[in-house]
């Protein structure tokens, strides 16, 4: 077995808020294998865009690194000067957005972004215009030639976000951070978007960190899936562990609480009554405290570790530590 | 009794024709969700609907009465009885205002100042389940899921008798869509309103509405119940809209129909069927434009309806 290509051990990142410290990640840590789809699930909150802004190091001013280490390829990122970063970016890391309006320039035509993008390359322009050609042709848009003529504004969001996650691949980066790409779109273009990354996947073989909210995308897509909650991780497993054998109250109630679960019309649809806590007090014991239906006494005391729960599966839980000899 | 009843609806901004006629109504209680991708036109058929969009052609009848096309003062005393939920719950509500502010706003222009105003906002906060000191708040301040029922709480103060929702659960995450359409069906058995529901998201569809249309280019493509439409829908875009939703089950078998290409521009639309150019199982007599075929309150407009 290799070396991951991506271990994150430990992180824990602070905001400096006028409130006080916000803690914005606890003590994360998962792999992400060489060629492995890993989909990180968790609610607005719960530290999905801190920890890409960790992985990439573009962290906000006021954040405090206070413990952890991201190893890259082997490389300790947390060391690396702003040029080493620099250089990785969209090369060995890319990212896609949310949104692909927001991530291409609406003045300038595609093509000429996507020349602009391969700026590291010392090859003439006129092969860096056919790797446009070709790459727009592999994510499906025809008549490429024509189209990296025109301007965002005359393509329609599945469409953008086609050509960002082509921009994304041009330099076949090891690992694709993808942040809800398919959030904006129509669920028709949803599932067309998801079918695109699996067989890119399946071409280039890089690594997917794929991130997201919906349960359904990410039984879909990832091999491997891992939950967070309020700046922590509760539990990651394979995505057959985490969706048929949920051994955290967080995860089970995420679980129950999606609607497409639900096959025939329920008059009352299932909730996670209460809020994410106040991540800028200190809270005492389990994360997950205020809004768990089975808590017992010691998750007020003391902050649960990991257990294995089964087959490279782990839960931050101590309702399953009772099962396993202390 | 048949509280609002749309028939041949058309909407056009300039050149472009946005709603091509739409028919349809909704009976008093009942609960009814229009489906549809960006572009279909959901917005801008509630928007007319509410006297807020405008619609060059055919009727909206409410309680018997043509409402289209009313000037504002004329479309005032209406709007008591309907209600419009916008998509944004934050923008939608005005950042000065206090949360109480907001809530009671709706007296305010209805004339209805002789009442006590404070506790009318109380009220309405303990109905949509927000602590009563809610009041004193900012739209700011409040989260994705409070401005969501305060925009519930804004829209159901007069008691109206039509709530029309555009996309009522967007941007929330499901551990609060959960609440919402809980709350919106605990208030209609309460109230005995009726709602019309925008939304994309099939799965919540299921939940709410007794029955449902789904709108393709600025036009209904099929309508029926909600248990028809689910189980045996028989337009071909219906089937890929049903089929698309990612369901949270990795062994899920998919039987996918991937539409080909994106939807047309409302500018260039397609001639005869408008949705043959994505069909899959699109024919030569789909060059015709397709009659509306109404067959036990199932209707779908498609020469080859799928069984």
């Amino acid at each position: 077995m290799t070396a991951p290509l991506l271990q994150i051990d430990g992180v824990t990142i602070d905001y400096n808020t006028k409130k006080g410290n916000l803690r914005a990640l606890r003590d994360i840590s998962f792999d992400v294998n060489k060629g492995e789809i890993v989909g990180i699930v968790g609610e607005s909150g719960c530290g999905k865009s801190t920890l890409i802004s960790t992985i990439l190091q573009l962290l906000p001013q006021n954040a405090e690194w206070k413990k952890g280490a991201i190893n890259f390829k082997g490389k300790n990122l947390i060391a690396c000067s702003e040029k080493e970063m620099r250089d990785m970016r969209g090369k060995d890391i890319s990212v896609i957005f949310q949104d692909p309006m927001q991530s291409l320039n609406p003045v300038i035509t595609i093509g000429r972004q996507m020349v602009d993008i391969q700026h590291r390359s010392t090859s003439p322009y006129v092969e860096k215009w056919q790797k446009a050609i070709d790459m727009l042709s592999m994510v499906g848009i025809a008549d490429a030639e024509t189209r990296l003529k025109q301007h965002p504004f005359e393509f329609s969001g599945g469409m953008l976000q086609r050509i960002a996650i082509a921009m994304a691949l041009m330099s076949r980066p090891d690992l694709l951070i993808a942040d809800e790409p398919t959030t904006a779109l129509d669920a028709t273009l949803e599932v067309e978007i998801i079918k695109r990354l699996k067989d890119l996947h399946k071409e280039m073989g890089c690594s997917i960190l794929f991130i997201s909210h919906h349960l359904g995308v990410i039984a879909e897509l990832c091999q491997r899936v891992v939950v967070m909650y309020a700046g922590s991780v509760v539990e990651f497993g394979s995505v057959d562990e985490i969706f048929f054998n949920p051994k955290h109250p967080y995860t089970r109630r995420l679980i129950e609480c999606d609607p497409g679960h639900i096959k025939e019309r329920a008059k009352r649809l299932p909730t996670i009554p209460g809020e994410i806590p106040d991540l800028t007090e200190a809270l005492e014991g389990c994360i997950f405290q205020e809004r768990c239906s089975e808590i017992i006494a010691k998750c007020k005391i003391s902050t649960p570790h990991f257990v294995s729960v089964g087959q490279n599966h782990q839960a931050a839980c101590w309702l399953n530590h009772n099962q396993e000899p202390e | 009794m048949t509280l609002l009843s749309v028939s041949n609806l058309k909407t056009s901004y300039g050149k472009t024709t946005v709603l091509t006629g739409v028919s349809f109504h909704i009976d008093e209680g009942e609960t009814y969700a229009l489906v549809g991708e960006s572009g279909s036109g959901k917005t801008t058929l509630i928007r007319a609907i509410a006297g807020l969009a405008p619609a060059q052609d055919g009727l909206i009848l409410f309680q018997g009465k043509n409402i289209r096309g009313l000037s504002d003062r004329k479309m005032r005393p209406f709007r008591k009885d309907i209600s419009l939920m916008f998509q944004d719950p934050v923008g939608s509500l005005s950042p000065r205002l206090t949360v109480g502010g907001l809530i009671t706003e709706p007296y305010r222009i209805q004339g209805m100042n002789n009442r006590d105003l404070n506790a009318e906002a109380i009220r309405l906060l303990e109905m949509v389940g927000l602590p009563a000191d809610m009041a004193g708040r900012y739209p700011f301040q409040l989260s994705g899921g409070q401005a969501r029922r305060v925009g519930v709480a804004r829209a159901l103060a007069l008691e109206p008798k039509l709530l029309l929702a555009d996309e009522p659960t967007a941007g929330l995450d499901v551990s609060v869509q959960g609440e919402l359409l809980n709350l919106l069906n605990d208030l209609r058995d309460q109230l005995g309103l009726s709602m019309l529901i925008i939304t994309h998201n099939l799965n919540i569809v299921r939940h709410v509405s007794d029955r449902m249309g789904i709108m393709y280019l600025g036009q209904l493509v099929e309508e029926g119940t909600t248990e028809d439409v689910f189980h045996h829908s028989k337009h071909p875009y219906t089937r890929a809209l049903l089929s698309a939703s990612p369901k949270p089950d990795p062994h899920a078998k998919m039987d996918r129909i991937i539409l080909q290409g994106d939807p047309p521009s409302l500018l260039k639309r397609p001639s005869g069927c408008e949705f043959r150019s994505r069909c899959p199982f699109a024919k030569d007599i789909c060059k015709e434009k397709p009659e509306w075929n109404e067959t036990h309150g199932h209707n779908v407009r498609c020469f080859i309806p799928l069984s």
